[in-house]
């Protein structure tokens, strides 16, 4: 009894608390000649839906790119600042990127499942190359669940040894969502994951969104207003890499504090 | 306007030389390309005349005897490549990989210059310096030391080819591993270099079709043998050097098996590189 | 009270990720560090490799250097019976073989390369140009082998004669015929450095981008003149390079070279005689050198070899390159 209540306390921590807090955020492309961020803070609920807005090249992905270290990805890349992770700064000189990204999964714009392997296995790459030791059983288990948490397993459960490019577009996506989950992150991070696809499969990636929150916390970078609208929690304006505004959604897109806030959302430009 | 008499016979006149000069370029190509049917011909109609079993599984006779083969030297062209590849391959695919990862860095121009150089040297000179650091210290001609010669050449031509195979990769496939939380070299490997295997493959390919036919950095590494031999502390015979010292040799009989070796070695040669351009449809390109 | 049954649902995802962190996830950081410096290790062996080779033949060419000095080059005495040594005979070779060969192959390689990016249609293209390559894969032995038995005599017999009766007046086509000459070496060089030329020119054309062509032909040029206002012009440093690299690839080919040059240490004007170049003398004499002034002799030849071969080659990339990239200039 006590053990139950104390998970589901711990549970309950986990929800009320900032899974992510970014505090001076600074991002530098080309060796420190471009800045990507100026001085960005931003905290990111659990269990929760934070949308990032913003015209293009404001610096969306470059935030969201530096919340799982994916930033240093690019030569000539640097962050100044911290990221915390449940209070822990995943900048610290002794964190391994690598572990920081399995707790930080992260969905593209663009699906990429790897060519050279099929559907299952693009399901299973995170943790086979991160080589954890699985039966085949608990990998097909994992598969399955993390196919059917990205809303794709009856669509494929037929033919998980075909290449994962054989899919559609959108179900590509959702493939990837499928492979980020199954490392089991605790913050999945998604940037602009429907640009590339058709309505439907949109339609199918907000519900998902909405379906994985329990489990996840979500960061989702937009340039779909209404996208974050009905998905978000939370959502952030970015305008020139700075964070300009950040608050309850629903307070953002009817009642936003900054006069440059209210320009995009109502179209004025961007 | 009504074009006028002279208008006309100017157009016709540009017309004709356009025509011409056309015609020429496939004239050229016509010429450039009768040597590739010339020497196939004559190599197949006096090569396939002097092929028989005995080519295959024996060794070479003494001069004035009839008959023999070169069987010790198809297998040394096996061994002499497979140990140059088994050098060379890794080591140009780590290059390779450097490269692609460091594209920009002054060290990597600098090796990625090195490596077009060393391309450029003549293969003669890479079997002198083969023979400086590994015929003279072990004192005396070895396969070890015409392997290594082999490696030197092929080593450029795979880290060049790998460089670029692996730069075709899209970066949304590494930097999904990466989100994954895969660690860099896994990524590389797992991801990066199994996507571009199927360029790789046809770069390493050619590259061992290259080899196949070096002739030159061999004569004062691995020697050649008239005898049977596969210690790689001894000399040993390839098929090129064989071919070479019976095509200079002014014994009928020997002429007549270079010309059935030169037949085979043309034969693996090409195999492999139509092979693999006719696997890769063409698409795939060796830098030379 | 319902949040707290829903993140309870939650914690079983929690327990999940507990679970595999204990799984495996081992190996950070460490995998890495060493992957960056094996392959960085690797990367240097390249370096290292050219750096020895260099190394290695100024090393082993020093006795020749210190004895002969500046007059190794000059000298044209290779008389191993005395242990006198001297380059010129050789490189004389070398560089007369190889412009022959350039004299040939040159026209015909830029004819080939415009006629496969220019004029053949896609599929005739596509098949013509892996005949190209092929030529390039035949390996050098089998030229030799060719050379000596069918091209040389080839050339003895019908087209020398000709040679010596048309331009007979000029030394270079004068003395007795025989199978083994410094022109069968120029011509079987000449189909040697063929593929290579064409079919870097054909890149060089390929790259030249359609709006030159199309501007070209809308001003009523035509197809002819569109080649000599829009590809050419603009392939040129292209092309030169393509030969520079040509050159480099003459300078170097050795065994067909050995096969069929006759090995002469001799300057003879006429090219009907035999000769030897840098390469082949390598080629035939190294294994059996005897005296250590000897062996060293031809190292410093391997040398003169390699640094030649070297400034052709950078000179060569650098404007190949530049073509490629679409920087050559237009005029």
């Amino acid at each position: 009894m006590d053990d139950e209540w104390q998970r589901a306390s711990a549970a309950l921590v986990n929800f009320m608390a900032d899974k992510l807090i970014c505090r001076h955020l600074n991002a530098y492309y080309n060796y420190g000649q471009i800045q990507g961020l100026r001085n960005v803070d931003l905290k990111v609920g659990a269990n929760l839906v934070t949308a990032i807005i913003g015209p293009s090249g404001c610096g969306k992905s470059t935030l969201v790119r530096c919340l799982n270290r994916m930033h240093e990805e690019v030569p000539g890349a640097t962050v100044e600042g911290q990221v915390l992770l449940d209070g822990e700064d995943i900048y610290a000189p002794d964190i391994d990127p690598a572990r920081i990204r399995r707790r930080i999964g992260m969905v593209f714009q663009k699906p990429a499942p790897f060519p050279t392997m099929t559907i299952a296995e693009n399901v299973a790459a995170g943790l086979r190359l991160n080589s954890a030791r699985l039966s085949r059983a608990e990998l097909d288990e994992i598969v399955e669940r993390s196919l059917s948490h990205a809303a794709l397993w009856d669509e494929v459960k037929d033919r998980l040894d075909e290449p994962g490019v054989s899919l559609s577009g959108g179900q590509q996506q959702r493939l990837c969502v499928a492979r980020a989950l199954a490392v089991e992150p605790e913050v999945l991070l998604m940037d602009e994951p429907c640009s590339a696809l058709d309505p439907i499969s949109t339609a199918r990636i907000e519900e998902l969104l909405l379906e994985l929150k329990e489990s996840y916390t979500i960061v989702i970078v937009t340039h779909n207003m209404q996208q974050a609208a009905r998905t978000s929690d939370y959502t952030a304006f970015m305008y020139n890499g700075e964070l300009v505004e950040f608050g309850d959604t629903r307070q953002i897109f009817t009642n936003p504090s900054r006069p440059e806030t209210e320009d995009y959302i109502t179209g004025r430009f961007g | 306007m009504i074009p006028s008499n002279s208008d006309v016979s100017r157009q016709f006149r540009r017309k004709l030389k356009s025509d011409l000069m056309i015609g020429m370029t496939a004239f050229a190509t016509m010429l450039a390309l009768a040597p590739l049917f010339l020497v196939l011909g004559y190599l197949v109609s006096k090569g396939a005349s002097s092929l028989n079993l005995d080519f295959f599984i024996r060794t070479p006779k003494p001069v004035g005897e009839q008959g023999g083969g070169m069987a010790n030297a198809i297998v040394g062209t096996f061994e002499l490549v497979g140990i140059a590849c088994l050098v060379g391959i890794p080591i140009g695919i780590g290059a390779g990989l450097y490269l692609a990862e460091h594209p920009l860095s002054t060290l990597g121009r600098a090796i990625r210059f090195a490596a077009d150089i060393t391309m450029g040297v003549p293969s003669i000179v890479i079997g002198i310096f083969a023979y400086a650091v590994v015929v003279r210290p072990m004192h005396g001609f070895s396969a070890l030391a015409g392997s290594f010669a082999l490696a030197v050449i092929m080593i450029p031509l795979v880290t060049r080819t790998t460089e670029e195979m692996v730069k075709l990769v899209p970066r949304e496939l590494r930097e999904a591993a990466l989100a994954l939380g895969v660690p860099r070299w896994r990524t590389s490997l797992s991801v990066v270099v199994r996507t571009a295997m199927a360029g790789i493959a046809t770069g390493v390919i050619l590259a061992i079709a290259r080899i196949t036919g070096e002739t030159a950095p061999l004569l004062f590494t691995a020697f050649g043998n008239q005898f049977w031999s596969i210690s790689v502390t001894h000399p040993i015979a390839a098929l090129t050097v064989q071919v070479y010292a019976f095509a200079i040799s002014p014994f009928a009989d020997w002429q007549r098996q270079a010309w059935a070796g030169a037949l085979v070695l043309t034969c693996i040669v090409l195999t492999l590189e139509i092979g693999v351009r006719w696997m890769t449809s063409g698409s795939a390109r060796v830098p030379r | 009270m319902a949040d707290l049954f829903e993140a309870a649902a939650g914690t079983a995802a929690l327990e999940r990720r507990e679970a595999r962190r204990k799984l495996g996830f081992r190996m950070r950081g460490f995998g890495d560090r060493f992957f960056g410096v094996l392959t960085l290790g690797l990367g240097l062996l390249i370096l290292s490799i050219l750096c020895g080779l260099a190394l290695a033949l100024i090393l082993g060419s020093a006795a020749s250097i210190q004895k002969f000095g500046l007059r190794f080059i000059i000298s044209t005495d290779w008389d191993p019976a005395n242990d006198v040594y001297g380059a010129l005979p050789f490189i004389y070779g070398t560089v007369v073989s190889s412009l022959i060969a350039l004299l040939i192959a040159a026209p015909l390689s830029v004819g080939t390369a415009l006629y496969l990016s220019e004029t053949a249609p896609e599929w005739l293209s596509r098949r013509v140009g892996f005949m190209v390559e092929l030529l390039a894969a035949i390996p050098s032995v089998v030229y030799g082998l060719w050379g000596i038995f069918v091209l040389g005599p080839w050339l003895r017999d019908y087209v020398e004669p000709v040679l010596g009766e048309g331009l007979g007046f000029l030394p270079l086509f004068t003395g007795p015929r025989i199978s083994v000459s410094m022109l069968c070496a120029g011509v079987l060089l000449a189909i040697m450095v063929l593929p290579y030329i064409a079919s870097v020119c054909t890149d060089v054309f390929r790259a030249v981008p359609r709006t030159q062509r199309e501007a070209a032909l809308a001003l009523g040029a035509t197809r002819w003149e569109m080649v000599q206002i829009a590809v050419l012009p603009y392939g040129r440093s292209g092309i030169i390079g393509a030969i520079i690299l040509g050159l480099g690839r003459a300078l170097g080919e050795t065994i067909a070279v050995a096969m069929v040059i006759g090995n002469r240490p001799e300057i003879s004007a006429s090219l009907f005689a035999p000769s030897a170049t840098l390469a082949s003398v390598i080629a035939n004499e190294f294994a059996e050198a005897t005296s250590s002034l000897y062996l060293s002799s031809l190292m410093e030849l391997g040398l003169v070899l390699l640094a030649v071969g070297l400034l052709l080659n950078v000179a060569a990339r650098v404007l190949v390159l530049n073509a490629k990239r679409g920087e050559g200039e237009a005029r």
